[in-house]
């Protein structure tokens, strides 16, 4: 432990101390000011609002704190950054407490009218509130936007409010007090009973039972046992657990110290990808600050519980959040998954006992605890209880980081949460709905009548797709299914480790044949191969990487069957969304039937009366595209 | 009693049929041990289960599709091998695999023992559906002992696990990831330039035709085929115990003599025992040990006959140096003697000698190849051929060899005792020279038998106390390198308490060097080594001193009664072998050289004075102002350490180098490419 740090009695009264003091110490300010630094955020622009604020503030002489320090006097504003507030689409967002304000979109240059006019004098910033695309009224705040309306924050409400950099934000909240319980008044096999009665499962995709994954852990002998935290998100859109670890590293450090208490664990693992460094830099700052305050060390809150955190980072290899190969890589081997059993809970990390939990399980342990198991069943549903985080994206009015309970329906997420199915303008389209692809490239593609089915882990593989991490991609009719599929296909391949055959060969042949199909070379014994391999992958592969790698073939076979046959069958893409399968099209509005194209059509496939429109015969067309290049007029399209 | 019942119900059922399993590790191991073959690449009974090829998919009712590799039996389990949806998940891995193989399966040197070739038959591929995606990469041709074929790898990753987990060196191991994934040494190098010790256990866990021992069997029937060759062969003990698994006959006396009939249709001149070599070796080990327990080592004694411990020693092991037997392994003192013998013309009907062996083992072809094994550039042994090699050109005469004529070895280098045989299985080389210090061995004497029973396990480490007259001398027997890796760590420390310790890097010994026929049967080592033991009691004697041609041929060779062999014809040296690759440093960079010099500073060299060397090389450049003109390197290592100092000139190597001999080169050099304008 660091010298400096106080004596861990001390740390363990002082919980609620410190706590207090902070709290009375936030109370004197008149306004709090906070700039959202997720990633989305800060790649927008808004540690230049944040640096603008400043200047503004001091512009005209307004009292702005950026520390919360000693003097108790201080009084006036405090500016300070947070963790993703969710609405990345609508940032660089600054939300102003107590008023409950959201700014949206805002720009170094807006930052004079928010201390003018906000702070200094009450007033709401208009042309900066969010403005509802359908009904075109402007919302203030969280409260009544209808993208955080409809979720439940539980879990990412903190996220972006506390400062990430700042311990004494998470213990003003209450934060390690539930480490403390854990440590002192339970015993491990009540925290595993704790935690299996409240029915929390694995949020990193399996949703696997976590009270049981614990208890087989500390079913084994020895004490030599580890925590892993597995943030080796590497999902394409998928930034729930990365939001978590830069916005509340905390609510992590915290579940994992009683994880490691209900296992009997000495150590703890954050297996984070290197690239996510805003997340490596904050969990180091939050390690280092929680050994300092002794909440990490020797002997926490004085008991005979050690427990330590460090960080592994990933070299970015989508395998390794693959348990098996995630230890692999933690120990400084390849990257590969092993045969299972035995399970990490049996012989993991160095062949010792391990448990492996996703970033968002661990940050929910803390809240079972003080809320009880009873309180977080009532979320959710009745096998997948407690919220759930997801990307959303795609064609969607609303993108970002949103929580919503288990069992909330597709149809709430899209149209309310989302706010609608845009068009390929940018327009709400209320038909424009085709399919929500979940779960990233271990998942599967659902349609409309999908739409109303509530969400939970169960009900999901029983349609062919899985919450996966939690990616939800919503797609509108320009979208091409087969092109989609072969997106995530070439995702795979290129993810593979290369182990085992099925997922090796299979997502590369896999992928070949997906491009015979898009590419106009498909039969209908493409498809029945395709289907064929896909099965054999989705049973054989060793891993869960190569097991789910073929859930996006195959559940587009399954829903758009007809828009793969009419892609073998007719050599056309109904999305037109394969280039090779475009048909040209001579826009009678341009076309002045000069002839060009006719003389240079190798197959005669262009009619049409001299000085008069011109018309393609698409039956006959062998989309070389000569027409289109001829075309002087660029009529051809 | 109970427990009794409880342990006799531990079975499983295996397609309808109860199935009883004990130690197996897998529902794979139950079932082939009752006879039901279910297909895989990547398992293999001596290698942990890796579970890649996906192959050995059976199913479980309500639990679905799994691999059997990986499955551990447990009592009650239903298990179902062979049904539709099994049947289409290896269908498909197979078909996979294909697609991505050069098929080139006639010009295979696998062709016929082929896995994959046996499975795609087994499971009825008649076409592959999916798109070829094999590229052709280049071969690595980089040493004379294994050809690594990357065109032909299924990625199975049993040669990693074996070079890994066998030996424990991981020359080799999988680079790259997904599709690109291969199996390499370090940097994408050739195995030339790795810590390969050329065991070839890689090769022998092999199941297609990208890891295979190097033929030279073109070379021999050449050499056979030559009017003005002598060809003389010497045949390893092991080769006779397997042999005939390749024409689906048993070992025995017949059979051996048969291989000698092959071999004499075949075109050999005569035909010898490599077994009378080992006799010899382990008469002069037993001297060496004798010599070493009265003037106080250096012990424990380390065997010499393997050449891939011995690599391996030079290796990783320089300090230990001392401890090996400075005897030649078998293979070289026969090439050493019989060329000694057959100098005299009139022996060999006035032709030119080529001496060919016949062995299990590819670490023999680059023994034969050392620089210390060649006299005026003649190497003792030419050729060495696999046992697997010697199949083909059997088969290639088109010999039916259950039908030849038995015949027997020719003398004097023909004729072998029991010692001599045995040397082919883990334990032998130790046993014959116990045996040849006296100990009692017949096993209807009481004394020894229950050591060297012990010695005859197939334990990776035997020990035992022999009692020879007065005498109790500690033995140690291990197989594999990484086994021999614990012992010599153990040495190292001086934790050591043994007296002899023998050392064969493959599992079993000899009998399952990578030249034998490729077999996944566990169990197939103790048949074979069974097989030696039997051909031991069939012989008329056990002891090597008892072999009489040892000392005729020694009399004869030296013409004048005299038994003792020369030594350098017996012994030899070793020197550390230390693996620096690439490292090189310009001392004088000329920048438009008329010729490049490359001295070695490697330890071996360093020590024989190539620094100095160097140092005299650049100050006779300077006086004589050629820096301009020479190119000077200093390099790391160049792997003839027994012949330091070691320079190129222009890539030609020259050895014992001295600052005249490379003077007097360069200065040819430069006045050839020069012309009388630069004279010296």
């Amino acid at each position: 432990m660091r010298g400096a740090s106080p004596s861990t009695e001390n740390i363990s009264a002082s919980l609620e101390e410190t706590a207090e003091k902070y709290r009375e110490q936030l109370g004197r300010f008149n306004h709090r000011v906070i700039v959202c630094s997720g990633t989305g955020c800060l790649a927008g622009g808004a540690e230049d609002v944040y640096r603008a604020l400043v200047d503004a503030a001091r512009k005209v002489e307004l009292d702005i704190a950026l520390h919360v320090g000693d003097d108790p006097t201080r009084t006036g504003i405090f500016l300070s950054r947070s963790g993703c507030q969710g609405f990345c689409q609508m940032g660089p967002l600054v939300t102003i407490q107590p008023d409950g304000i959201l700014y949206c979109k805002v720009r170094p240059e807006d930052a004079d009218a928010i201390v003018r006019d906000t702070l200094l004098d009450g007033k709401v910033v208009e042309h900066l509130l969010y403005r509802n695309p359908a009904t075109g009224v402007r919302h203030r705040g969280t409260v009544d936007i209808p993208f955080y309306r409809r979720q439940r924050r539980m879990l990412l409400g903190y996220c972006g409010e506390i400062d990430p950099e700042n311990i004494r934000e998470y213990i003003a909240r209450g934060g390690y007090q539930m480490a403390r319980t854990a440590i002192l008044h339970m015993e491990p096999a009540d925290i595993c009973d704790l935690v299996t009665r409240s029915g929390l499962r694995g949020r990193g995709g399996g949703g696997f039972p976590t009270g049981r994954k614990w208890e087989a852990a500390l079913a084994q002998p020895g004490t030599q046992k580890y925590v892993i935290c597995n943030g080796d998100e590497g999902d394409p859109g998928a930034f729930m657990d990365r939001s978590i670890m830069e916005g509340n590293p905390h609510s992590v450090l915290e579940g994992m110290i009683i994880a490691g208490r209900a296992i009997g664990a000495c150590r703890g693992f954050i297996y984070v990808r290197m690239e996510y460094p805003l997340a490596v830099r904050r969990l180091r700052r939050a390690i280092e600050d929680a050994r300092s305050l002794g909440l990490l060390g020797d002997h926490l809150f004085g008991s005979d519980f050690s427990f330590d955190i460090e960080i592994m980072e990933g070299a970015g290899a989508f395998v390794c959040g693959e348990e098996t190969a995630l230890i692999a890589s933690v120990e400084g081997r390849r990257g590969m998954p092993m045969p299972k059993p035995p399970f990490p809970a049996q012989a993991g990390l160095w062949g010792r006992p391990t448990v492996i939990n996703n970033v968002e399980t661990l940050a929910t342990v803390p809240i079972i605890l003080r809320k009880g198991p009873d309180w977080f069943r009532q979320l959710g549903t009745e096998k997948s209880p407690g919220t759930k985080t997801f990307a959303l994206t795609g064609h969607v009015a609303n993108t970002g980081l949103i929580e919503a309970p288990f069992g909330t329906t597709l149809r709430e997420i899209v149209l309310e949460i989302g706010g609608g199915v845009l068009d390929r303008h940018g327009n709400l389209d209320p038909r424009g709905f085709k399919a929500i692809q979940i779960g990233g490239p271990s998942g599967g593609c659902l349609t409309q009548e999908h739409l109303d089915l509530p969400l939970d882990f169960d009900s999901l593989r029983g349609v062919g797709a899985m919450v996966g991490s939690g990616g939800l991609v919503v797609m509108n009719h320009d979208t091409c299914m087969v092109q989609m599929a072969k997106f995530f296909m070439e995702f795979t391949r290129n993810e593979s480790c290369g182990k085992c055959v099925l997922c090796r060969e299979g997502t590369r042949q896999m992928l070949a044949l997906l491009e015979d199909i898009t590419e106009g070379r498909g039969t209908e014994e493409t498809l029945d191969l395709l289907e064929e391999t896909a099965r054999a992958v989705c049973v054989g592969s060793l891993c869960g990487l190569g097991k789910t790698a073929p859930n996006p073939v195959l559940s587009t076979l399954r829903y758009f069957r007809q828009e793969y046959l009419a892609h073998v069958r007719e050599k056309r893409c109904p999305a037109d969304a394969c280039p090779a399968l475009h048909v040209p099209e001579i826009d009678p509005e341009v076309c002045n039937g000069c002839g060009l194209c006719v003389r240079q059509c190798p197959i005669g496939a262009i009619r049409g009366e001299r000085k008069s429109p011109h018309t393609i015969d698409r039956d006959i067309c062998i989309r070389c595209g000569v027409c289109a290049a001829a075309c002087r007029r660029k009529a051809i399209h | 009693m109970n427990q009794h019942a409880e342990s006799a119900v531990k079975q499983i059922e295996i397609d309808g049929r109860l199935v009883p399993y004990d130690t197996e590790r897998s529902v794979l191991e139950v079932a082939r041990k009752a006879g039901i073959d279910i297909p895989s690449f990547c398992y293999h009974s001596e290698l942990s289960a890796h579970g890649a090829c996906r192959l050995c998919m059976v199913e479980i009712p309500d639990r679905g599709i799994t691999a059997s590799c990986t499955l551990a039996p447990e009592p009650g389990l239903v298990v179902k091998t062979n049904t539709d949806a099994v049947r289409a998940v290896r269908k498909v891995a197979l078909e996979l695999l294909l697609a991505n193989h050069d098929m080139n399966c006639p010009t295979c040197s696998k062709a016929g023992s082929c896995r994959l070739q046996e499975l795609a038959r087994r499971l009825g591929i008649d076409r592959v559906r999916y798109r070829r995606v094999s590229e052709t990469r280049p071969l690595d041709m980089s040493n004379h002992a294994l050809v690594r074929n990357p065109n032909r790898c299924i990625l199975c990753g049993d040669c990693v696990k074996a070079c890994h987990e066998i030996q424990g060196i991981g020359a080799i191991d999988i680079a790259f990831r997904g599709v690109d994934s291969r199996v390499t040494p370090a940097f994408g190098r050739d195995l030339a330039e790795s810590e390969c010790v050329y065991c070839g256990q890689c090769a022998r866990v092999c199941p297609t035709g990208a890891l295979t021992p190097r033929s030279q069997t073109d070379a021999v029937w050449r050499a056979l085929n030559d009017p003005d060759t002598f060809v003389i062969a010497q045949i390893a003990p092991a080769v006779r115990v397997a042999l005939g698994e390749r024409f689906h006959l048993k070992p025995g006396p017949t059979m051996t003599w048969r291989i000698v009939s092959a071999l004499r249709h075949i075109g050999f001149d005569r035909v010898f025992d490599t077994a009378f070599a080992a006799d010899m070796t382990a008469l002069e080990e037993s001297r060496e040990l004798s010599h070493r327990l009265e003037n106080g080592g250096p012990l424990p004694l380390f065997t010499s006959c393997c050449p891939a411990w011995v690599r391996f020693a030079e290796q990783y092991y320089p300090e230990l140096l001392s401890h090996l037997s400075s005897c030649r392994s078998p293979q070289q003192m026969f090439g050493a003697v019989a060329r000694r013998y057959f100098e005299d013309p009139a022996r060999r009907d006035h032709r030119r000698l080529v001496v060919v062996s016949i062995m299990p083992c590819t670490a023999k072809k680059e023994e034969a190849r050392l620089e210390k094994y060649r006299r005026n550039g003649q190497p003792d042994v030419d050729y060495v051929i696999t046992t697997e090699e010697l199949a083909d050109m059997i088969r290639g005469a088109g010999l039916s060899i259950d039908r030849l004529e038995p015949d027997s070895f020719d003398l004097p280098l023909g004729f072998k005792t029991g010692a001599g045989l045995i040397f082919g299985a883990s334990g032998g080389v130790a046993e014959a020279v116990l045996r040849c210090l006296g100990a009692d061995w017949e096993p209807n004497l009481q004394t020894n038998r229950a050591a060297f029973n012990s010695l005859h396990q197939n334990g990776p480490l035997r020990e035992a106390e022999v009692r020879v007259g007065q005498r109790r001398l500690k033995v140690a027997v291990v197989h594999t390198l990484s086994q021999a890796r614990r012992i010599a760590e153990l040495v190292r420390a001086g934790d050591a308490r043994w007296d002899i310790v023998e050392v064969m890097a493959c599992p079993c010994g000899c009998i399952n060097g990578a030249g034998q026929p490729s077999s996944i049967t566990a169990g197939r080592g103790e048949y074979r080594a069974q097989a030696l033991r039997d051909l031991d009691t069939f012989l008329d004697f056990h002891r090597p001193q008892e072999n009489p041609e040892v000392d005729r041929l020694c009399r004869e060779i030296n013409g004048r009664g005299d038994h003792i062999m020369s030594r350098d014809l017996l012994h030899t040296h070793y020197a550390p072998r230390k693996r620096h690759w690439g490292i090189s440093a310009p001392v004088c960079d000329a920048a438009n050289p008329v010729t490049r010099v490359t001295v070695c500073l490697g330890t071996a060299c360093h020590l024989n004075g190539s620094r100095r060397l160097l140092q005299d090389l650049m100050d006779y450049l300077r006086e004589n102002n050629l820096t301009r003109h020479v190119r000077v390197e200093a390099v790391c290592c160049m792997e003839h350490c027994d012949a330091g100092p070691t320079v190129t000139i222009d890539g030609e190597t020259i050895h014992h180098a001295t600052l005249d001999t490379i003077t007097g080169i360069l200065r040819t050099r430069i006045a050839d490419r020069m012309g009388a304008s630069a004279s010296v």
